[in-house]
């Protein structure tokens, strides 16, 4: 590192022997791919706003409020129970634990990146450890929400005749049977990401406890996931906007 | 790798408290967005001003996520605008898609 000369032209910055952008080959690639990843999720997301848009909206108020295969739902007369609560409404709630559970994950991974900057294997483990627990939770609610779902409310929805419980791809008792699909697509593929994210943190974990980036003088591999798992929280709040609040 | 036993007694840097408090700082901010969101959820009509409302929150958290905990507002002009410039495609699909959508709508109903 001593021997690497400071260049503060930008002329010769691309002349190479250096890394002209300041972040190692490992690291940029790291960037492009989440912003490859970041065009997956905007299409989906996008999607969604198209076909929404294409339904029918609920015109009445938000009290009045049934379920229909006619129109689009509200969705936080959808997602309104909560484990152990059997009946009780208590709308979005849950997918606000669940949104604070990753945000808070997201806050463990910087510290754990910010003691790697320092070689501070102890914290490094301490806050990975702690990452890894806030996504197996997060994956757990993500599960419990996906079971209700699709087992749906005890009333169910009548639609000619036949009544309908919970949801699957061909329909539902909660709206068009494209909701239920872009739901289980959307979620699902975030879901994905989180249950890949938390194997990279593992590994990344294993690797911190072995001692391997102390060998290695530095603890960029920590950094590498970091910007992974911020990725996967970063998505978490636009699915949680468009999907849960509009 | 060096034949002999390797004993690192690696430097551990101490702790810089006002960074650590930075971080918490910034997730105090997500938090406390996402409540404001929760509370304009319950008592703001449902509307184009709603919507609009939690669009632009969801980019001022957007916004913490990546220039602070994704450190990229402290990285290199060239990488900063590597990533947000392609955003702009993004842009012309919401407003493409958007149009399409009430299209389709008009046709069906």
């Amino acid at each position: 590192m001593a021997t690497t000369a400071t260049i503060e032209t930008g002329k010769n910055r691309w002349g190479g022997g250096t890394a002209p952008m300041n972040a190692s080959y490992g690291k940029l690639m790291m960037w492009f791919f989440l912003l490859s990843d970041a065009f997956s999720f905007s299409a989906l997301l996008i999607t969604y706003g198209l076909i929404r848009y294409a339904h029918p909206a609920y015109a009445g108020s938000v009290e009045d409020f049934q379920f229909s295969t006619e129109y689009w739902p509200i969705p936080e007369k959808v997602f309104e129970a909560v484990p152990f609560l059997h009946g009780v409404e208590a709308p979005l709630v849950f997918v606000g634990i669940m949104t604070f559970i990753l945000i808070l994950s997201s806050v463990t991974m910087v510290l754990a990146v910010e003691a790697g900057h320092r070689m501070d294997r102890k914290n490094v483990i301490k806050w990975m450890l702690w990452t890894i627990i806030g996504g197996l939770a997060f994956l757990g609610c993500q599960a419990w929400e996906w079971s209700h779902f699709i087992h749906g409310t005890a009333e169910g929805l009548q639609v000619g005749g036949e009544t309908i419980f919970g949801a699957n791809l061909k329909v539902n008792q909660y709206g068009p049977p494209l909701f239920a699909s872009l739901f289980f697509f959307i979620t699902g593929f975030h879901g994905f990401h989180v249950f890949s994210g938390v194997v990279i943190n593992f590994i990344i974990f294993f690797n911190v406890v072995v001692g391997t980036y102390d060998k290695r003088g530095h603890y960029e591999m920590v950094e590498k996931s970091g910007l992974y798992w911020h990725f996967v929280d970063l998505v978490w709040v636009f699915v949680f906007t468009l999907f849960y609040l509009i | 790798m060096s034949s002999h036993e390797e004993t690192h007694h690696t430097h551990v840097i101490p702790e810089d408290k006002e960074k650590t408090k930075k971080i918490w700082r910034v997730a105090g901010i997500l938090g406390f967005v996402t409540i404001i969101e929760f509370i304009f959820a319950f008592t703001m009509p449902r509307g184009i001003l709603l919507v609009a409302i939690f669009l632009g929150l969801t980019v001022v958290k957007a916004f913490y996520i990546v220039a602070e905990f994704m450190h990229l507002k402290h990285e290199q002009k060239t990488l900063i605008w590597s990533i947000i410039g392609p955003i702009v495609l993004i842009v012309w699909l919401v407003i493409a898609l958007m149009v399409e959508g009430s299209a389709i709508f008009s046709l069906r109903y």
